[in-house]
């Protein structure tokens, strides 16, 4: 039970919806815009945050769009990882999102709302950071921006006072490119990740992201670097792919830092021997 | 909706029949049903959307009770397993023991009745994707398995 009280709007419009936010915050209370609201619920029942009001963004059209427009692939922040994953639009994507939470979980959970999460995870972010997607965000004025994915998902999504995302948008041409996704857990098939690994093969170069493996998800580019100067093939020497990776790795009750490494290497390994295998 | 500013009075459309209901807009649809309206086949148990034994369904979709705002669905239809009547999805799972204590089976038969009802030709990996959403603990998920394939090889329809 959430033990604290809170107002609900559910606005039509991006306008509406901004208008609602000013409007609350005229009268000092504190908005949280919502989507599929898993992860506010489970956190007001424990106490861990609290809002004066929700504003509700589902019924907003353009944050519900699915398909293609303008040889993009647009996905509406409130779609559910359920309508993400059985498009099939981008198999990538349908492929890390089969992953996250179980199949019930993922008829509530929102693409937003997974790129938003406080956790660490966030394993939806990995296929639109490999495919250098941008995301409409919505102003508190009313008005909409559109910004590289790169510029605003450094770690964590910087979004400004009363903004948004409406919309997740990515070239079609990234979207049927030769991919990798592999997830490990500490036991159970349903669980965070210790260590989920994505990849893309781009023009022959390899990009590859991760969550789980560091506090935030991440695209290794100082890696994706030195893959594309080295020859096409792996030579069998993850040392020297190893060395080029952050070296913050977590080191916690879950995985042990030297675990998740060794993980790391066997996914990094598993990732190159398929991807060459296809483009042999 | 007849609301004040964190409330109000609403109508719920629950197995077919429109309930009025106060609500608090904090409220969960497991509390509103449950405290509320006395349904209480949605067992409260995780309250964190991770063990499936508050299944509901949505407009026909799965979704975890605990989870769901009522102020949510106003104006959805809201299948509860006092809803599911005359079909054969209980009956499959006592003739194949799908059940021991009792405390997760309406869960996995809602569930069970959603998957037949979408997926009529739903496959091994299917089965098993949409029943990972449901946590038994003293039953056995073969048994389980076992009653939904029999369930997908007859109908929902007794």
């Amino acid at each position: 039970m959430i033990s604290f009280d809170f107002e609900y709007a559910s606005p039509q419009s991006i306008k509406e919806a901004s208008e609602t936010f000013q409007q609350f915050k005229r009268e000092n209370k504190k908005a949280i815009y919502y989507a599929g609201g898993t992860e506010f619920i489970s956190r007001a029942r424990a106490g861990e945050i609290k809002a004066d009001a929700i504003i509700d963004l589902k019924q907003v059209k353009e944050c519900q769009q699915i398909g293609f427009a303008n040889n993009q692939l647009v996905v509406g922040a409130t779609r559910t990882l359920t309508d993400v994953e059985e498009g099939n639009f981008y198999p990538l994507l349908s492929d890390v999102i089969q992953h996250i939470a179980h199949r019930t979980a993922r008829n509530k959970i929102t693409i937003g709302g997974n790129l938003m999460s406080h956790l660490a995870y966030r394993e939806a972010a990995l296929p639109f950071l490999l495919a250098d997607s941008t995301l409409e965000i919505a102003t508190m004025d009313g008005n909409v921006r559109q910004v590289s994915i790169h510029d605003i998902f450094k770690q964590d999504l910087h979004l400004s006072e009363g903004e948004f995302i409406v919309q997740i948008m990515t070239d079609e041409k990234f979207l049927n490119m030769p991919h990798f996704h592999s997830k490990k857990t500490k036991q159970s098939k349903l669980n965070y990740p210790i260590v989920t690994l994505a990849a893309l093969r781009v023009d022959e170069k390899i990009r590859v992201a991760l969550s789980g493996a560091y506090p935030y998800p991440t695209r290794l580019l100082k890696l994706e670097k030195l893959m594309a100067a080295a020859s096409k093939k792996f030579d069998g020497n993850i040392e020297r792919v190893m060395k080029k990776l952050p070296t913050s790795i977590i080191d916690d009750m879950y995985a042990s830092l030297e675990y998740r490494k060794f993980l790391l290497e066997r996914s990094m390994i598993d990732m190159f021997q398929k991807l060459e295998r296809m483009s042999s | 909706m007849d609301v004040s500013k964190t409330g109000g009075l609403v109508k719920l459309k629950i197995n077919g029949q429109t309930k009025e209901v106060s609500i608090r807009f904090a409220d969960t649809l497991l509390f509103t049903l449950r405290e509320q309206l006395g349904l209480m086949g949605a067992k409260p148990s995780c309250h964190n959307g991770d063990c499936g034994a508050c299944t509901i369904l949505i407009d026909e979709i799965p979704f975890n009770a605990c989870h769901l705002l009522t102020a949510e669905v106003i104006g959805k239809n809201i299948t509860t397993i006092e809803g599911l009547k005359d079909i054969t999805v209980q009956e499959a799972f006592i003739k194949h023991w799908a059940l021991q204590c009792g405390y997760c089976t309406p869960g996995f038969i809602l569930n069970t009745y959603a998957l037949v009802k979408s997926k009529p030709n739903a496959t091994d990996k299917e089965i098993d994707e949409w029943l990972d959403s449901n946590i038994c603990r003293c039953t056995g998920y073969q048994e389980i398995k076992a009653a939904v394939k029999s369930v997908l090889q007859s109908g929902v329809s007794s």
